[in-house]
């Protein structure tokens, strides 16, 4: 009995004194935190995906917070809605963004690029990579081992096992970006979703010369610029033998994927094309392009 | 018997074609010659197309310190200068040579007749001049250029000369038949490289599994001053340099350090071999032996070739590419990597060429670590390969700088003695590429 009442007695004034030290130790070293920082942290999706370029969401909360605008501080994932209520809880004006999305430049499906080698590997885009071109004639494309597949934090891209390519799926996509740095040929990029998520891109990042690049895959742009003499808006530039639609110029109007002899330039989302009439097909399609 | 102490492994050597004499391939039509053939930068093109070259003529010459001259490897007249794919369908700049006549029309200061010339009145300054002039890279597989290893930097000091004859490599045994058949061509070479080095000792470290070569090398070395015969334990990779330091003299080179650290000069004995025609013959680096072997292969053995020749005219002569054939490897099974382009033209590189049958070129499937440690064991330079590939899964770049993936020699011992089937080369691989990068780009910014 005695024995229980001494313990009691000093382990009751060990934990008191304790107390006492941890109490003035926690005012000592007392580190002040703005508590904006907390606030805005609520309202960042947290993730911690890294998209806005710092290691996780209370980095960019504390970022947020430190800067005088939010002109370079950007979440992807919460996109516009987000930023507007960061903006709320500093007294800044947030930034209005287009939502982006990713979109993978690639369609050399197994039937438009014919395999000419077997990889036995690791699994990894980045090993197949460093190691030699591809299983395919075509250096540049997909090597379909879904490096991006295993860096989404959002479930929202997928190897497609008919096709060997990528697929994003647009609901799930934040534009984040891990994908596109995950990627070892860059072929997968950031474009802006568009109006009721029409796009339009080019589907290839071949920058061989027509012959090989058609060698090598079906699908493949060959450079042949009749999409940029097509487009009314100066939104296609060709170099390196390689296509590139500018999504900022633009329009939409389409006319290039009908040019594009190889089907390298894709449409995203757009209701399908009416049967033109005679008169229409003059208009929208004039002489040359009609032979191609 | 002497061998190195971290580490190793003892493969079957497959030494399937030993003891072949050396067969010449026969002139290509057009040679494909590639401007890197060295480590080190690319080479500049002094031709421009349809000029008339001779065997021999340089065609491209060193640019920078670490970089060599590539020479005209037939005669003939250049069509063009483009890139050409690699055996891995990655594009190269290279030189192409369309042959005239028989292509063989060779230039006049080389001196092709068998005889052999002992006399060299050359001073160091001259033998290295001459060395670099005729292209001469480290044929044992990195192509380091040699004249860069023998002007040691200032305060280093050279005690001896290591020949790397010991062919670890299963199945490769092309220096092992260029030892039989050039043997006093290799000694006058090695005298060479001693005098152009200042020292007067050289050790000749040889694997136990070539005892014809060495009978001979020790019979030579009787009538040669200071070449010592080191016979040793077969074990791979005992060609690595600083294993071999490690097996001759018993010193460990630093991590990050370079062989001249513990005052030593590897060379590879094919270079050797070259060193000796550069300098006695005036013949620059033009050809060398490649193994052409395989269980499957109907006419293996070793065969001289041109530089510039489609590996798949080599195979040809050697049988052909057999029906079951799996894989296609350009070099030994350990360090070499499959080709997916046989078109691609030999050179200064190329070791080997071993063809795997279907049934012994399947990787077994994958399972998980189990931590049994044997990778670490087998590790020559001490790493922990389990780590490193953990790491690298997880693209954590400066622990792996900090676990030292740069010193891998990726020798591929994790790989081998891994009971799980866990594919540790090619983390490692990846991993010491992209470290190297980061570690490069953090220089050039400084």
């Amino acid at each position: 009995m005695n024995l229980i009442v001494i313990s009691l007695i000093t382990l009751g004034v060990i934990g008191c004194i304790s107390a006492v030290v941890l109490y003035l130790a926690a005012q000592k070293f007392k580190v002040e935190e703005d508590p904006r920082i907390d606030e805005v942290e609520a309202v960042l999706p947290g993730a911690n995906c890294g998209g806005c370029g710092k290691p996780g969401c209370r980095n960019f909360a504390e970022a947020c917070v430190k800067a005088d605008s939010l002109d370079n501080l950007l979440c992807p994932v919460g996109g516009s809605p987000t930023m507007a209520k960061v903006g709320e809880i500093l007294g800044l004006a947030a930034v209005e963004s287009e939502p982006m999305i990713a979109v993978v430049r690639c369609n050399g499906t197994c039937e438009h690029r014919p395999k000419t080698s077997h990889y036995d590997g690791a699994r990894s885009c980045q090993i197949m990579h460093n190691l030699y071109a591809g299983e395919t004639g075509c250096m540049y494309g997909c090597l379909g081992c879904g490096d991006c597949v295993a860096v989404c934090k959002f479930d929202a891209i997928h190897m497609n096992p008919e096709t060997g390519l990528p697929e994003v799926d647009e609901d799930k996509c934040t534009a984040c970006g891990a994908c596109v740095k995950a990627c070892p040929k860059n072929i997968i990029e950031l474009r802006k979703k568009g109006p009721k998520g029409r796009r339009i891109f080019v589907s290839c990042v071949n920058k061989d010369k027509g012959g090989v690049a058609r060698k090598a895959c079906a699908v493949a742009c060959i450079g042949c610029s009749k999409c940029e003499k097509e487009c009314a808006f100066d939104a296609i530039t060709i170099s390196n033998n390689l296509a590139y639609i500018d999504y900022d110029k633009c329009r939409l109007c389409r006319k290039c994927v009908v040019v594009c002899p190889t089907n390298a330039i894709h449409e995203m989302n757009f209701p399908a094309r009416k049967p033109l009439t005679e008169s229409q097909t003059a208009e929208v399609k004039p002489t040359e392009t009609l032979n191609a | 018997m002497k061998t190195f102490r971290i580490g190793g492994i003892h493969p079957t050597d497959h030494k399937l074609s030993a003891n072949i004499p050396i067969e010449t391939v026969a002139l290509p039509k057009q040679a494909i010659v590639p401007l890197s053939q060295h480590i080190g930068a690319p080479a500049q093109p002094i031709v421009e197309k349809g000029d008339h070259v001779k065997v021999g003529q340089v065609i491209a010459a060193a640019n920078g310190f670490v970089s060599v001259n590539v020479h005209a490897p037939i005669s003939g007249v250049v069509t063009k200068i483009d890139t050409a794919l690699d055996a891995w369908g990655l594009p190269m700049p290279s030189i192409f040579i369309d042959a005239e006549e028989d292509g063989d029309e060779w230039l006049e200061t080389i001196d092709r007749t068998p005889d052999l010339n002992r006399i060299c009145k050359l001073t160091s300054k001259e033998i290295i001049k001459k060395i670099q002039d005729a292209g001469i890279v480290g044929l044992g597989g990195a192509c380091f250029p040699t004249h860069v290893k023998l002007s040691p930097p200032p305060g280093s000091k050279v005690e001896v000369l290591i020949i790397n004859a010991v062919e670890c490599e299963p199945y490769l045994t092309c220096d092992h038949q260029l030892m039989l058949e050039r043997g006093e061509e290799i000694f006058i070479g090695i005298s060479l490289l001693m005098r152009a080095l200042e020292i007067e000792h050289a050790i000749v470290g040889i694997e136990n599994n070539k005892k014809d070569a060495i009978e001979l090398f020790q019979k030579i070395a009787n009538r040669h001053f200071g070449i010592e015969i080191c016979p040793l334990k077969l074990r791979y990779p005992q060609g690595g340099e600083k294993q071999l330091i490690d097996a001759t003299i018993g010193r460990q080179v630093p991590s990050g350090a370079l062989p001249i650290a513990v005052g030593a000069v590897v060379q590879n004995v094919a270079t050797v071999y070259a060193v000796y025609e550069a300098v006695q013959k005036n013949k620059p680096l033009i050809d060398r032996v490649i193994t052409v072997t395989g269980e499957s292969v109907t006419r293996r053995g070793n065969y001289l070739v041109r530089f510039g020749t489609p590996l798949a005219d080599v195979i040809a002569q050697a049988g052909g590419i057999p029906e079951d054939t799996g894989k296609i490897i350009a070099g030994g099974p350990m360090m070499g990597r499959a080709m997916s382009n046989v078109n691609m033209p030999a050179h200064k590189r190329t070791s080997g060429i071993l063809i795997m049958t279907e049934a012994e070129s399947v990787r077994r499937e994958p399972v998980n670590c189990m931590r049994c440690g044997k990778c670490v064991e087998a590790c020559p330079m001490g790493l922990e390969p389990f780590l490193l590939v953990r790491q690298a899964e997880m693209r954590l770049w400066d622990d792996m700088e900090q676990n030292a993936i740069m010193d891998c020699i990726e020798c591929g011992c994790c790989l081998y003695s891994c009971p799980s089937n866990r594919p540790l080369l090619d983390y490692v691989r990846m991993g010491k590429a992209t470290v190297g990068e980061i570690i490069r780009t953090r220089a050039t910014q400084k």
